[in-house]
């Protein structure tokens, strides 16, 4: 039942999530655009937050060996 | 069904400590974890009694000499026991454990270079997403367990499949399929199925070709490391289709399909759809209803499909046609949307749906689908800092997001980070993978191994896939009870015998005077 739930609104929730993210109603193009920019400056700004500091020495760093 | 997870590993302060090692300190880890909250835990011995890695399932068997030395998974994983006490600095008092089997039924153990934990059997693809997301909870324990232990290096564990040097380590799936499909009946439709099926689950990659020599972005981590059609190995050349012919079942009824061409998934609706769809796609080959576009390149189409993000680049057919992935996947959609009985229960119902809207989606703009696309989401953070500090597909800063975005740390984890801002879907809660880490599923033999590993810690002393050892306090014999069939050893044919019991001794004696002894009900 859960499952069905979900599946009838997931196209639906996704658009409506990114909705919240931006304006409510009838936002105009321009506005959107820039709340949407808006939005993922601030999730870089998160993710430079967290990311490894030296990116080229972590990178190389990360040498496995092999696997299945 | 089930999911195997390879986790890629590091300890960024030991750059040169031993993998096997490593992968041993998260085993161990996670006992400990266990002793502190559950009381004694000795170490579960793996009865490998009943593997055959080198059994072939089009009917033949290779010969030991001529496997590689990977290739021979019955065998243990050695450590070099002087090793170890060196690098915990001259003491080796605690043994070392290479293998445990989980309360939960699942396998944590050492896999040559990595950990893996390999899920419970399983009956649905939800079901499916929680055991596997339970892995994921066992690893960062045993993550925190490390870091916070005395003299020890913290320890980083990736759910990746690629250290994008020239390395790749799996994430395999298993699903059950009667003996009487013929083999070449599965391989045939599989093909063509997962050439393409990468465009709805791939994990996406930045860097291109298995040593990395050219830049840029591709949808799926495992792609380039694929050269043939079907073949035995699964460590090198290899094979799209995987051929190990050993059930942990029994083997006049069933074979298990191991499928090592997937990417490990973060994202849940990935997890979801990858086993969900195949699942779809094996019903309709047993009825003989799937569709087999033959490709004219198999290996060469894989590729061609990882490497455009456009999802436009079209694959020949051996009749001459042209299809991109999502043609290809549309077919198999579609043919599955006509086989659907009309009594089909609501999760398989629920899978149909998303597969459509999903491909409806990815034709139109595949960014729409980043909420539940691991390779999508990803790219539009790779993009995103393309586009802010124009950085092209070269720059480090692009390889550490992918490798980031895979890092099981909560904390750190790209992936965390997206699905804690509310920037992926999830199918199952925080609640419910902690307690699947600890409680096997209801409705397979994992209930009656899990069930037996919490419940007689001190007297199962072995166990495997399809079977359980005792080790009675007192008798001199050990007790082998086979788990051969997959769907029984359920709650509801043994969650009584588990009440009334005792203890191990009165448990092993009702379990031997059924009907048929040495076989769990």
């Amino acid at each position: 039942m859960a499952t069905q739930d979900r599946s009838t609104t997931s196209a639906a929730s996704s658009a409506a999530a990114e909705d919240d993210v931006t304006e409510p109603a009838v936002a105009a193009p321009a506005a959107q655009d820039s709340a949407q920019t808006q939005g993922v400056d601030d999730l870089l700004d998160e993710i430079d937050g967290v990311l490894e500091s030296n990116a080229e020495e972590f990178v190389r760093g990360f040498v496995q060996k092999g696997g299945q | 069904m089930g999911t195997e997870t390879e986790y890629g590993i590091i300890a960024p302060g030991l750059p040169s400590a031993n993998p096997t090692l490593l992968s041993s300190q998260v085993v161990n880890a996670y006992a400990a974890t266990l002793r502190q909250g559950l009381g004694n835990l000795a170490g579960t011995r793996w009865d490998y009694t009943d593997e055959t890695p080198l059994t072939d399932a089009r009917g033949f068997r290779m010969d030991r000499a001529s496997a590689h030395p990977s290739q021979l998974t019955d065998e243990p994983a050695e450590l070099d026991a002087e090793q170890i006490a060196l690098e915990r600095g001259g003491s080796a008092e605690v043994a070392v454990l290479m293998n445990l089997v989980l309360n939960n039924g699942a396998r944590l153990y050492v896999d040559h270079a990595h950990p893996e934990y390999s899920s419970p059997e399983v009956t649905n693809p939800l079901d499916a997403v929680l055991w596997d997301r339970a892995g994921d909870h066992v690893a960062v324990a045993a993550m925190d367990r490390i870091a916070s232990t005395p003299g020890f290096s913290p320890v980083i564990l990736y759910k990746n499949n690629t250290d994008s040097k020239s390395v790749s380590y799996g994430s395999h799936e298993n699903y059950l399929v009667p003996r009487s499909v013929p083999f070449s009946h599965l391989a045939e439709a599989l093909i063509p199925f997962f050439v393409s099926r990468q465009v709805i689950c791939g994990a996406g990659r930045v860097g291109r070709g298995p040593l990395n020599q050219e830049p840029g972005f591709q949808i799926s981590q495992r792609a380039d490391f694929f050269e043939n059609e079907i073949g035995l190995e699964t460590t090198v050349r290899r094979p799209i289709i995987n051929t190990r012919d050993e059930p942990h079942a029994v083997a006049e009824k069933y074979r298990r399909l191991h499928v090592i061409i997937g990417d490990a998934n973060l994202n849940e609706v990935s997890t979801y759809l990858k086993t969900g769809t195949t699942a779809l796609v094996l019903a309709l080959i047993e009825q003989s209803l799937a569709p087999v576009p033959v490709l004219e390149d198999p290996v060469g189409a894989l590729r061609t499909i990882s490497h455009d993000s456009s999802l436009r680049a079209t694959v020949r057919l051996a009749d001459g046609r042209s299809m991109t992935g999502l043609d290809l996947q549309d077919l198999y959609c579609e043919a599955v949307l006509r086989a659907l009985p009309a009594d089909a229960d609501d999760q398989t119902r629920d899978v149909v749906e998303r597969w459509q809207n999903l491909l409806t989606t990815l034709r139109r703009d595949p960014a729409d689908a980043s909420r539940q696309v691991d390779w999508i989401a990803k790219l539009k953070v790779l993009e995103a800092y393309r586009a802010r500090d124009q950085l092209d597909w070269t720059d480090p800063r692009l390889a550490l997001v992918d490798l980031q975005y895979a890092d099981l740390r909560p904390d750190k984890g790209i992936y965390s980070r997206l699905a804690r801002r509310g920037e992926a879907e999830l199918l199952v809660d925080a609640a419910a993978v902690a307690s699947a880490a600890v409680e096997p599923p209801q409705d397979t033999r994992a209930y009656f191994r899990g069930r037996c590993i919490a419940r007689y810690p001190a007297e199962v002393v072995g166990a495997s896939w399809d079977s359980l050892i005792f080790e009675l306090a007192g008798e001199r014999r050990l007790q082998r009870v086979q788990t051969r069939e997959p769907l029984r050893g359920t709650a509801a044919l043994t969650a009584e015998l588990f009440d009334r019991a005792a203890d191990a001794e009165d448990f092993l004696a009702m379990l031997l005077s059924g009907p048929e002894r040495r076989v769990a009900p």
